[in-house]
């Protein structure tokens, strides 16, 4: 607990938009190629090469930038910002200064006692540096490895930089926070914000005060944490480290964290001798970015209504929590097409369809709901089943909802033996390869049970048979 | 025979038209002048031999990217690149059918006034070797001027086209800032580089500058282009021309220089030109010292990418920043040298403002003062060096000497003007070059004058010591 200490928290957030292709260049971006496969001059900073802004990311950002309540720049401008590192092919990285595209936003995240409002400093355009891969000695990092590789495949990607107002005052905060905006990025359809790939990373800036003050103390940023729960333990644990620091009569110290999820712990970042000086440059290659005012309104009139309002309408049926869940999972629109008790349908919804593996989208509300509304009454092994196919085209709850279930194997054994019989060319592709061909057996099995066959002895016979 | 001194581009197109020459044989012409002369001055760094083209051919200041072709920038931390791809301008020589003669010398990375900075030596004068050619396209220049190519590109952000035309007794022409594409052109200072023709008479210009011109969708600071027009008229009817008197009275302006462009300027009223003095005060007074705080500032952000990480000149050092370190200090001479370190200053924290945010408003000023002078004057009239060629290690101990080279060119520059400058007499056996300076995209009214004048003036371009 915190006690009479008050956390003060901003984040710093980066997310890679999944254009096709790089922000300045036209080389496909994204995951999976050989290394430095997706490169050109420009991306490779070669001499002579031009930068050319990738409209499309231009126009996300302004999308998410309306999505975080953001004025929108009229005369936006890039700028050159210099550190020396291999992973940066120019000596610099095109970002945005003084003129982002986006700035002065309010992100609400609902909270049990009222809206919580993050204020929104900016979200800017830049572009992502390579990647370098520390081979060789301790630790992984440039000091002590042998030598570094770099994959230039990376270099380039578009990505946005949100940078919110230290309006956060938990770890939770934190989360839920990014949570929510994880959630609005990927319903913007604009980034996957995948954390365990680095597609959504975001650093913290801490520091604590005396509860009732409004002062601003020394902060300390966190980085390297790529999960929600890891930030989450990371900011914790440096809450609890600098409220020791001041109740010990000491002073905390201004210095950039690694946080280890192995070891819940935080080393401090080797600091360098001069303070960085990035000596921004207005980028002479690029010209001013102007968005038409049409184009700016046409995006706003497209955007989807925001999680936090949806959090907002859902809970009164539920509670704060499972709207909550359900928002930020993406798992809403089909508890909303699904008739039935809300909650029993939010709990199905949230835990054992999200259990089984299938994809919410395709999910046909109105089977769900025959399925929710029959759970008590069939057994738990058709409920699951039926579940686990939920997401098939063409599935029908009726057919898992028999009253009682059939384990006897003599009398399925003959049912399965037919099944296969009257599909010669499904066992066939089955056999050669096409598994996934055993849920259609199952469901073959299921309806000349009525849906009383016990799925799980279902799925055993055929196996078998299928050898 | 074909005397390649003589022959301007025009001419040699006439010959190919006519099918008196083939291109194999015009070819063969130059190399026979190349090997003759080039011993003595050392235009070109690099010769093609094979090169595809059924046009006439061409020469290319090292500072254009060449695909396959060796481009250094005349620096040794360049040495051994060969550009994977063309920059738009050589392309577009191919696409006409002109072929590559070869790379010819420059200061290196374009910073200089004589091509002494040139890692691989200097250029020489061919009107007197002992004299420097100007730069830093003064390898270019010398080529055209001693019939070692018929006409050659250069580029310029100080004055790096027209300074080294008028030493060489020949045509330069700086374009508008934005009518020709940098893609591919080794960048010094972006928001000032342009690259432009150097030829024997302003008819051959006109017809290169038609085929370089126009919007490039690979640099996003290129604009559309009227249609190029031949210059025919040989009078300078209703011409209203400004002879700026800073510019003209100038200390430092050789006696014989004024006398030479005084001539000129009775020429032109005696063509028909209204010529009335005008004043430049802040351009001339603040141009140099603005001049010499944005250049630099691009330069040392442009050239942070030569780190030897990825191609050019690598010396071997422990871990990255040694490697960086030995690579830079071995691989830039003095000059590049002397620039990053102004440039970095300039952009440096608590700098910023103070040095290159006042230079980018006096820019403005200077822009300005240029706008209001072209509501009372079609063309600005000045000499374009404030003297004839010097001595080879005249102002080499002296940055600050050789900088005074531009200081009439500058002003132009720095509003992104185009600016024309063609022979105009001798002074002590020396070519004497004037400029005439236009609003943006008036090259056809620059073409149309400096043909009158050029006609009247009736200057022969072949160096004495070679007729």
């Amino acid at each position: 607990m915190t006690g009479s200490w008050e956390p003060v928290i901003g984040l710093e957030i980066h997310v890679q938009l999944k254009t096709r292709t790089k922000m300045f260049c036209r080389c496909e971006s994204g995951f999976g190629a050989g290394a430095n496969t997706h490169t050109c001059p420009i991306c490779l900073g070669h001499p002579g090469s031009l930068p050319v802004p990738n409209a499309k990311a231009v126009e996300w950002t302004i999308k998410l930038g309306l999505a975080l309540g953001c004025e929108i720049a009229d005369h936006a401008i890039f700028h050159r910002k210099h550190y020396p590192y291999p992973d940066l092919a120019k000596g610099y990285q095109i970002s945005q200064y003084d003129v982002p595209l986006c700035a002065n936003g309010r992100f609400v995240v609902p909270g049990s006692d009222g809206d919580n409002e993050i204020g929104i400093v900016r979200a800017h355009l830049e572009e992502d540096a390579a990647k370098s891969v520390h081979v060789g000695g301790a630790g992984g990092r440039i000091g002590g490895a042998a030598h570094t590789l770099i994959d230039y495949n990376r270099g380039g990607t578009p990505l946005v930089e949100i940078v919110t107002q230290p309006d956060l005052h938990s770890a939770d905060d934190a989360k839920r926070f990014l949570q929510l905006l994880r959630q609005t990025v990927v319903e913007l359809g604009i980034s996957d914000a995948e954390m365990e790939k680095g597609v959504l990373r975001a650093d913290a800036n801490v520091s604590v005060r005396p509860r009732g003050s409004d002062e601003l103390r020394t902060r300390t940023e966190l980085k390297n944490m790529n999960s929600f729960s890891f930030i989450a333990r990371g900011i914790d644990a440096e809450i609890a480290r600098q409220i020791a620091v001041w109740e010990s009569g000491a002073e905390v110290v201004q210095q950039t964290y690694d946080y280890d999820p192995d070891t819940d712990t935080l080393t401090p970042r080797r600091t360098k001798e001069e303070a960085e000086d990035y000596r921004y440059l207005p980028d002479p290659d690029l010209v001013p970015i102007e968005p038409p005012a049409e184009l700016v309104e046409r995006l706003r009139a497209e955007l989807p209504e925001a999680p936090g309002a949806r959090i907002r309408r859902l809970e009164p049926e539920l509670d704060l929590e499972l709207a909550e869940g359900l928002v930020t999972t993406g798992r809403d629109r089909l508890y909303e097409r699904t008739p039935g008790d809300r909650r029993a349908v939010a709990n199905v919804v949230m835990n054992q369809l999200a259990a089984a593996g299938v994809d919410p989208e395709v999910v046909d509300g109105e089977q769900l709901g025959k399925l929710v509304e029959a759970r008590e009454r069939i057994p738990r092994a058709a409920f699951v089943e039926a579940l686990a196919h939920a997401g098939e085209p063409g599935f029908e709850a009726e057919r898992y909802l028999g009253e009682a279930s059939v384990a006897d194997v003599d009398e399925l054994g003959p049912l399965v033996a037919e099944v296969l019989a009257a599909h010669p060319d499904e066992v066939a592709a089955y056999r050669g390869g096409k598994q996934g061909l055993l849920g259609f057996f199952v469901g073959q099995v299921m309806q000349r049970t009525e849906g009383k066959a016990d799925a799980k002895i279902v799925n055993e016979l055929l196996r078998n048979a299928l050898g | 025979m074909i005397d390649t001194l003589r022959l301007t581009a025009e001419d040699a197109m006439g010959l190919l038209e006519r099918g008196e020459v083939s291109a194999a044989e015009l070819r063969g012409a130059y190399f026979d002048a190349i090997r003759e002369r080039d011993g003595e001055l050392h235009c070109y760094l690099r010769l093609v031999e094979d090169a595809p083209g059924e046009g006439v051919p061409i020469a290319l200041k090292d500072i254009i990217g060449t695909e396959g072709v060796e481009t250094t920038a005349g620096s040794k931390i360049l040495a051994g690149y060969v550009p994977v791809y063309d920059s738009t301008v050589a392309a577009r020589c191919k696409a006409a059918g002109l072929s590559l003669l070869g790379k010819t010398n420059t200061d290196e990375f374009a910073m200089g006034s004589s091509t002494e900075n040139s890692a691989f030596g200097p250029s020489h004068n061919p009107w007197d070797p002992t004299r420097v050619p100007g730069g830093s396209g003064g390898g270019s220049a010398a080529a055209v001027a001693a019939g070692l190519a018929p006409w050659a590109l250069g580029s310029d952000t100080g004055g790096s086209i027209k300074q080294p035309a008028s030493l060489c007794g020949i045509v330069g022409l700086r374009p508008t800032y934005g009518t020709v594409s940098r893609y591919g052109i080794v960048a010094f200072a972006s928001s000032l580089d342009q690259v432009g023709p150097t030829t024997k008479t302003v008819r051959d210009c006109a017809l290169l500058y038609r085929v370089i011109a126009g919007r490039d969708p690979c640099d996003s600071t290129t604009v559309e282009v009227p249609p190029v027009e031949l210059p025919e008229a040989e009078d300078l009817a209703g011409l209203r021309i400004g002879i700026p008197r800073e510019l003209n009275e100038a200390e430092g302006i050789e006696p014989g220089v004024a006398a030479a462009v005084r001539h000129a300027i009775d020429l032109a009223q005696s063509l028909g030109a209204e010529v009335e003095e005008c004043s430049l005060p802040r351009s001339v007074e603040y141009g140099l010292a603005c001049y010499y705080i944005i250049a630099p500032a691009e330069a040392s952000s442009n050239l942070a990418r030569y780190d030897g990480v990825r191609y050019g000149f690598r010396a071997e050092g422990a871990g990255f920043e040694e490697q960086v370190e030995l690579t830079r200090d071995e691989g830039f001479g003095d000059e590049p040298k002397r620039r990053i370190m102004l440039g970095a200053y300039a952009l440096s924290a608590g700098y910023y403002e103070a040095y290159y945010g006042q230079a980018q408003k006096v820019r403005r000023v200077i822009a300005d003062e240029h706008a209001a002078l072209f509501e009372r004057y079609d063309l600005l009239l000045s000499p374009t060096s404030p003297t004839v060629a010097f001595e080879l290690g005249e102002k080499t101990a002296n940055p600050l000497a050789m900088y005074l080279s531009d200081v009439l060119t500058i002003p132009a520059n720095m509003a992104g003007l185009p600016g024309l400058s063609i022979p105009c007499g001798l002074s002590e056996g020396l070519p004497v070059g004037l400029q005439l300076v236009g609003p943006q995209l008036s090259e056809n009214l620059l073409f149309r004058a400096g043909h009158a004048l050029e006609r009247a003036i009736g200057f022969d371009y072949v160096p004495e010591r070679l007729r």
